[in-house]
Order: C-alpha cells, then sequence, then structure tokens
C-alpha cells in the first residue's frame, strides 16, 4: 500500500486525537489524503497491512456504541493492531471505580491508544491527561466527535470533488450533537458555507458564533445547498420538552422528497447514523441510492480510523509527547481560525 | 334601522354615518359601500349625489361607524360546558356587542390541543355563522404545564396563539423552551400571568377590602412577578410574548419598559379592570369574583393611563361565562369571571367620555391592534378590506338588564347600571348580524 506514505514533510504534531479543534486545514487534509488510500486497501480482498503491528489498541465505550466501535475495532485490525473492546457495562466502572482510576489501571497495561466514548462532554480530554499513549476521542458527550467529521468530509470530498464553496446544510438537533459541533469546525476550516436548521429550541443561543446561519425552517435553509447532513433527534440527552411531538418533528423537520427538492437537484444526503426513520427522515429518501450518502459514509469511517490510528502511531514515537489539547507542541495550536479567515470563501451573499 | 337580517349581502350603502377607522385616524362624516363581503368604498363625499338605484341603503342617522370590534380573549364553553355558553350564544352576545371577530381559549374540555380540536371550532362557526370565531390553542398538551403542544401543526391548523386559558405557564424552562419553540413558526405566547404559588388560595386581590372580609388575598405581586420573569425569558428567547389582561399598575410598567427596549411585548386587558377596582366585592358579590382579582384604584387608574398612552394593545372582553350554581357559592369557592361581550364597547366607551380619549384612538385596542397582533385581516376601513363592521351611537344611554343577555350565562356585576354607547348594527363580511331592536 504504497499509495498510504504522506509526504515526509507534513507533520502532525498532535498526541491525541480530541477534537478537531486545534486542527489546521494542512493537517484535515493530510488525514484525508491518507483515508484515500485506506479506502482502496479496505477494498481489496487482503485487507490486512502491517502499519501497527505490535501495537495494542483498546476501545474503551462509556457509553453503548456498534458502528464507532467495530468501526475502530476493524481500523485497528486491518492496520496489523491488536484490538481489545471494553464496554462499560460490562467492566469495573459498574463496580464504582472513577474515570481516572479506570485509565491509570489500563495505561498500566501499556496500550498504544486508547479510543474513548464518553457520555460526559471533556471525560476523554480528563482521560488523555493521565495516559501515556495516544488518545482518540470517538465522541464525547455533547462536544466533539472528530473522526465523524473527518469521515464526513472524506464522504463530501469523494462525492463532490471539494469542500470548498459548497453549501452544507446541518439539519436537526444540533444542540446535543457532538457531531454537528465538530463538523461546523472541521468545514468552516475547509471553507464550506454552513447553514443549519432546526427548531430553535434545538439550536443554541450562540450558534452564530460558529459561522454558520441559523434557519428556523426548511424551506429556507435548504434551498439550493449543496449537502444535506440530517441529525438524530437526541432523546436521550434531552431534559424536558424541546419538541411537542414526533409527529410534528417529522412534519416540519424530516426530510422527505418534498423538501428535498428545495435542495440542488444533486444535492446529497448524509446521516451520521443510527437513523430514525420517520423522525428526522423518510424512509424512501434514506435508501435512495442515487442522493444518500449513507452507507458510503460507514465505509468512509473504517478508512478515516485507519488513516488517523496510522497518523498517531507513527510520530508517536514514546517520550515526545507533551499532554494538552490534541498534544500540539506549543499548547492549543492555531486551532481552524486562520483557514476561516480566508478571504476566498465564495463571493454568495444571501 | 329596521333592516332584517340578510342571508346573501349584496351591495349595501351605509350613509349619513360618522366613520371612523383607528388604524389610519381617520373620523369624519361621510359614506361606506359594502359589495358581497367586502368593503367596495367609503369617503366623505361617496354617494353625495344620492345612491345609485339597486343598491340598499342604510341611513346611519350620524352614527359612528368603525371596524367591527376584534375580542381577542372570550370563553366560549363549547365542548364541554354548554350549559354555560356554546358558539351559537356565544355569537349572538358578540353579534350583541359590536364584536365582529373573537377568539375563544382552549380550556375547554377536551382542552384544545390537537388539530381536530381546532378543526371543531371552525367548523361550529361556519354552522353557526354570525360572527367570526378562531380559537387560541394551548401552549402545553392538555394545559398540564409540562409538554409543549404542537404549535407549528396548530397554527397551519388555524390557531391564532397560544395560551393555557385561566393557567399560567408556571414552569420557566417550559415557557421558555415555549417562547423559544414558537418563535420559529412566529407564533405569539399568551401568558395569563399569575404566579401558581402567590396566588394559591386567594379569593381576591390582597389589601385591606379582603382583610376586613376575611378573605385570602392574591398580592399583585403574583402579577408583577411572573409578567417580569417573563420579560426576562423574551429577552432570552426573542419569543413574541403576550401578557393578557393585565391588572396591575407595577406589571403594566414592567410591560411598558420592555416595550421601550424594542420586545416583541404586548398585552391586554378587560373593561372591569379598568372599570371596577377590589371595593366591588362589596358584600362578597361573586360576580365581581374574577381571575386575576379586582385591584386597587391606584391599579385601574393606572390601566386607563395605559389605554391612553397605547401600552395597552388591546381591550378583550375576557368573556367568562358562569351558570348560577358556579356563582352561588360562599366566594372563596364561587367560580371567576365576567360575562363582557356585550358590555365591552360602552365600558370602553366611558374611557372616552370621562377620560376625553379620542374615539379612533380609543377603538384601535378593539379593532386594528388586536387584529395586527393575531395576523388577522380585519378590524379596518380599508377598499378590499372584510365588510366586518359596527354601527354604534357613542352617547346613547342605556340600562343593562340581565334579562337582554344573549349569553347563555348571566354573571355580570354591570347589569343594572347605566351604560353610554350603544351598538345599533353589526355587519360581518357584509351581512348584517345584529340591528338593534330587530
Amino acid at each position: 500500500m504504497v499509495a498510504n506514505a504522506p509526504s515526509p514533510s507534513l507533520r502532525f504534531p498532535h498526541r491525541h486525537l480530541l477534537g478537531i479543534q486545534g486542527l489546521s486545514a494542512g493537517e484535515i487534509t493530510l488525514l484525508l489524503d491518507l483515508a484515500e488510500g485506506y479506502v482502496e486497501q479496505s477494498r481489496q480482498a487482503d485487507k490486512k497491512s502491517a502499519v501497527l503491528r505490535g501495537r495494542t489498541l483498546i476501545n474503551l465505550f462509556f457509553e453503548n456504541s456498534t458502528r464507532t466501535r467495530t468501526s475502530f475495532e476493524l481500523a485497528g485490525k486491518r492496520l496489523g493492531g491488536d484490538v481489545i473492546n471494553m464496554q462499560a457495562q460490562a467492566s469495573s466502572i459498574k463496580k464504582g471505580e472513577t474515570l481516572i482510576d479506570t485509565a491509570m489501571t489500563l495505561n498500566a497495561m501499556h496500550p498504544d491508544v486508547l479510543v474513548v466514548r464518553h457520555s460526559d462532554s471533556g471525560a476523554v480530554k480528563l482521560l488523555s491527561d493521565k495516559v501515556n499513549c495516544s488518545v482518540i476521542n470517538a465522541g464525547d458527550g455533547s462536544h466533539e466527535h472528530p473522526t465523524q467529521a473527518l469521515l464526513d468530509a472524506l464522504t463530501i470530498r469523494r462525492r463532490k470533488g471539494r469542500i470548498r464553496g459548497l453549501t452544507i446544510a446541518i439539519c436537526g438537533d444540533i444542540l446535543h450533537s457532538r457531531v454537528a459541533r465538530s463538523n461546523f469546525l472541521l468545514l468552516n476550516a475547509m471553507g464550506a458555507k454552513l447553514r443549519v436548521v432546526a427548531p430553535p429550541t434545538l439550536l443554541p443561543g450562540s450558534i452564530r458564533a460558529f459561522g454558520v446561519e441559523p434557519y428556523y425552517d426548511m424551506k429556507s435553509g435548504l434551498k439550493g445547498v449543496d449537502v444535506i447532513m440530517m441529525l438524530r433527534l437526541q432523546t436521550e440527552r434531552m431534559h424536558g420538552s424541546f419538541v411537542p411531538s414526533i409527529r410534528e418533528y417529522f412534519h416540519f423537520f424530516g426530510l422527505d422528497y418534498a423538501k428535498l427538492a428545495l435542495a440542488k437537484p444533486d444535492a446529497m444526503i448524509m446521516h451520521p447514523g443510527p437513523m430514525n426513520r420517520g423522525v428526522e427522515i423518510d424512509s424512501e429518501v434514506a435508501d435512495d441510492i442515487g442522493r444518500s450518502a449513507i452507507h458510503e459514509q460507514v465505509e468512509m469511517g473504517v478508512a478515516v480510523r485507519m488513516a488517523c490510528l496510522d497518523i498517531l502511531m507513527r510520530r508517536n514515537m514514546p517520550s515526545n509527547a507533551p499532554a494538552n489539547g490534541n498534544g500540539d507542541r506549543n499548547g492549543n495550536g492555531a486551532a481552524a481560525r486562520p483557514a476561516r479567515a480566508r478571504p476566498a470563501r465564495g463571493k454568495a451573499k444571501r | 334601522m329596521s333592516i332584517p337580517l340578510e342571508k346573501r349581502p349584496g351591495r349595501v350603502a351605509y350613509v349619513n354615518a360618522r366613520l371612523i377607522d383607528p388604524a389610519s385616524g381617520l373620523d369624519r362624516h361621510g359614506a361606506l359601500l359594502t359589495d358581497g363581503e367586502r368593503i367596495a368604498d367609503f369617503g366623505a363625499r361617496l354617494f353625495n349625489d344620492g345612491v345609485p338605484e339597486g343598491i340598499k341603503s342604510v341611513d346611519c342617522k350620524g352614527a359612528s361607524l368603525a371596524p367591527g370590534l376584534v375580542d381577542m380573549r372570550v370563553q366560549l364553553r363549547e365542548p364541554g360546558e354548554e350549559h354555560k355558553e356554546t358558539i351559537e350564544t356565544g355569537s349572538r352576545a358578540a353579534a350583541a356587542g359590536g364584536v365582529a371577530a373573537m377568539v375563544c381559549l382552549p380550556n375547554t374540555d377536551p382542552v384544545i390541543d390537537d388539530v381536530a380540536g381546532v378543526e371543531f371550532i371552525a367548523r361550529r362557526a361556519r354552522e353557526v355563522k354570525l360572527v367570526k370565531v378562531y380559537c387560541h390553542a394551548s401552549v402545553t398538551q392538555g394545559i398540564e404545564g409540562k409538554q409543549l403542544a404542537e404549535i407549528g401543526l396548530l397554527k397551519e391548523a388555524g390557531a391564532l396563539a397560544f395560551s393555557d386559558g385561566l393557567r399560567a405557564v408556571a414552569d420557566p424552562l417550559v415557557m421558555r423552551r415555549a417562547l423559544s419553540y414558537a418563535r420559529g413558526f412566529d407564533a405569539l405566547i399568551i401568558q395569563h400571568p399569575e404566579d401558581p404559588g402567590l396566588a394559591a388560595g386567594g379569593a381576591m386581590n390582597e389589601g385591606e377590602v379582603a382583610t376586613r372580609l376575611g378573605l385570602a388575598g392574591i398580592p399583585a405581586a403574583a402579577e408583577v412577578i411572573m409578567v417580569e420573569r417573563d420579560l426576562r425569558l423574551v429577552e432570552l428567547t426573542g419569543g413574541r410574548y403576550h401578557a393578557s389582561h393585565v391588572s396591575t399598575a407595577d406589571a403594566l410598567d414592567a410591560i411598558r419598559k420592555a416595550k421601550e427596549r424594542g420586545l416583541p411585548v404586548s398585552c391586554d386587558t378587560a373593561p372591569h379592570y379598568f372599570t371596577l377596582d377590589e371595593t366591588a366585592v362589596g358584600d362578597y358579590r361573586t360576580f365581581a369574583k374574577v381571575s386575576p382579582p379586582l385591584r386597587s384604584t391606584a391599579d385601574r387608574e393606572a390601566l386607563i393611563e395605559g389605554v391612553a398612552d397605547g401600552t395597552i394593545d388591546a381591550i378583550a372582553s375576557d368573556h367568562a361565562p358562569h351558570d348560577q350554581d358556579s356563582k352561588r357559592q360562599p366566594f372563596a369557592q364561587a367560580e371567576a369571571g365576567i360575562i363582557g361581550l356585550e358590555t365591552l364597547l360602552p365600558l370602553a366607551l366611558a374611557l372616552h367620555h370621562k377620560k376625553k380619549i379620542k374615539l379612533a384612538a380609543l377603538l384601535a385596542p378593539l379593532t386594528s391592534r388586536p387584529a395586527d397582533l393575531l395576523g388577522l385581516a380585519t378590524g379596518r376601513l380599508a377598499k378590499g378590506a372584510a365588510a366586518d363592521l359596527v354601527i354604534f351611537d357613542p352617547d346613547r344611554r342605556w340600562t343593562v338588564e340581565e334579562s337582554e343577555f344573549r349569553s347563555k350565562s348571566k354573571n355580570s356585576p354591570f347589569a343594572g347600571m347605566e351604560l353610554r354607547g350603544r351598538v345599533l348594527r353589526t355587519i360581518v363580511d357584509g351581512r348584517s348580524v345584529f340591528v338593534d331592536g330587530a
């Protein structure tokens, strides 16, 4: 898999991947380019390489997941690493161990990568401060889910040939979504024009600060967009009544063909899964292979995670690792800001 | 004025009228022509040379001709309590009161919290076909103050605004969500501004009179606190908010200041709050029991000032019919409420007669301003607008007779009182639905 080798001049100065926050547009591009090669590798009959030979990856999931955990497991195994899955339900967490004790215990077993999902925002960062290995955030509360944003970006780039200048509408439960937050950062850094479409109860009050244009109805929000990203209604994170009923939510915010017709004729549909058919998306629309990239997203997920594991392991020569944010050498990095400040973000003004 | 009620309106000329249009400030002698359901023309010189052949002519004899009243808050008790009022009897009362359009509250049985409820009201209104009847739907499901009602679907179905009736949306988180969610649909949230904790057990305004009567009081603070809280939530969410039947000077002042700051806030009051004060309870008169309670003289004066300076957007009857059994009770146990449709205009006109508020300015909160708040295409004299009109004599004196109420219920503290200002004719979509003495 010669194609996988990134140019040695491109550096990825992070020990962890805790979020898109702190990654530059160049680093994002590096990861996406690397993942392209892994898409090919995963389509071969022999999917295995030896990049992670001898390395240990622990999937540590404090929140239920099938898709993401399986994706990381496959990614680790295809790169030749040893992968162990730990579900919090079966672990000592149930017996009252604190998050930090769990981290210290696992750390003592010398893993190379911890892939962590937790229902609390910031929990993965807390854990990363206490271990010597790399940590990948597989979703923390309503904060970030960086590999999801990367796989979304890869899916868009492969279908549309670019990200810069595209108009992308992220629709639904923005308030509770870590996918939305990671995507704001990544897609803004890559020069897309972002909209969010949701009832005001599901939008944070400070939404404009994220460089996105809020819309309260699908009619205006989907008009002329290139990409529609639907989000799941996260009822498990909701305290109280954010929307009156599923019926009303689907009527106004569920993606069906009538609403889809407002987008560009070649607009693609994405969903991070798991989908709630008849809640945020009409069943037929979800299954429309001409429009829906939902299965492609899953495929890109494995490739992107292979790329992330690869790049962290390559640079993770023991002992040169500050434990700060994504592990940037100089603290918290330039984040996505320089990329957002670029002048050439399209002339379009609504 | 003895034209029989018409079935199909043709062209009708109303001549020799004092034309008053609150929205434009017009107040001058002239004539108005309706063609079918619409206003075709009006003005000072119209029909100066006589009414042409083929147009029915109504001589107003100098009476005032204004847009039909828009009453944004009535209870019609249908479905569920048809022994107190029905959409038909309520519509008759409205027509007699000069009200061409009214909006009923959703606190019926069942509660109007689904599309079927809104459609029921619309169907009954079509069947009765007197005045225009609309409804508010509930803010929360079952007016329980917990789960939001389907505000989007209900608005699509025709609900004009959202109100939990006689219950405040008490939980601040629910109110926040309601205002925020409603903003997405540009829907108006109407609050019954009374803190239920502070008001619990109270029967009348807290103060000297209540103490003397030995009745538990409801402090003015119960209203002020709720309004002030809600105004903070409006600031947080940007949702459109309306405080109904404001009764206290301090709550009104809070709203006045919020308006000055540009918040999307409005309010109404009912005639009894600027006509009566807590002394009307007198010797435990349950007809003077109302929610919120009649307040102090100072509050009453402040409300009149609020109408005069425009802080009060609407004057609504707050029509609350109750049968005798509901009122023939010890004061604390009697139901709260006053019927108001048939006394709305003369009680409001008292502010013109006694407080020197100009007639056009006084009619605005009875017509164009509530219509604008609710998005109704009525409440003004304009070519092509719906021919919803009231003809009234602002000066004629009459005595309120309980036996003459069209409403099924008779719970009015104004019975026996001499009022000034009489509705002569009410026209809805070009049809005369009420003619005095006919």
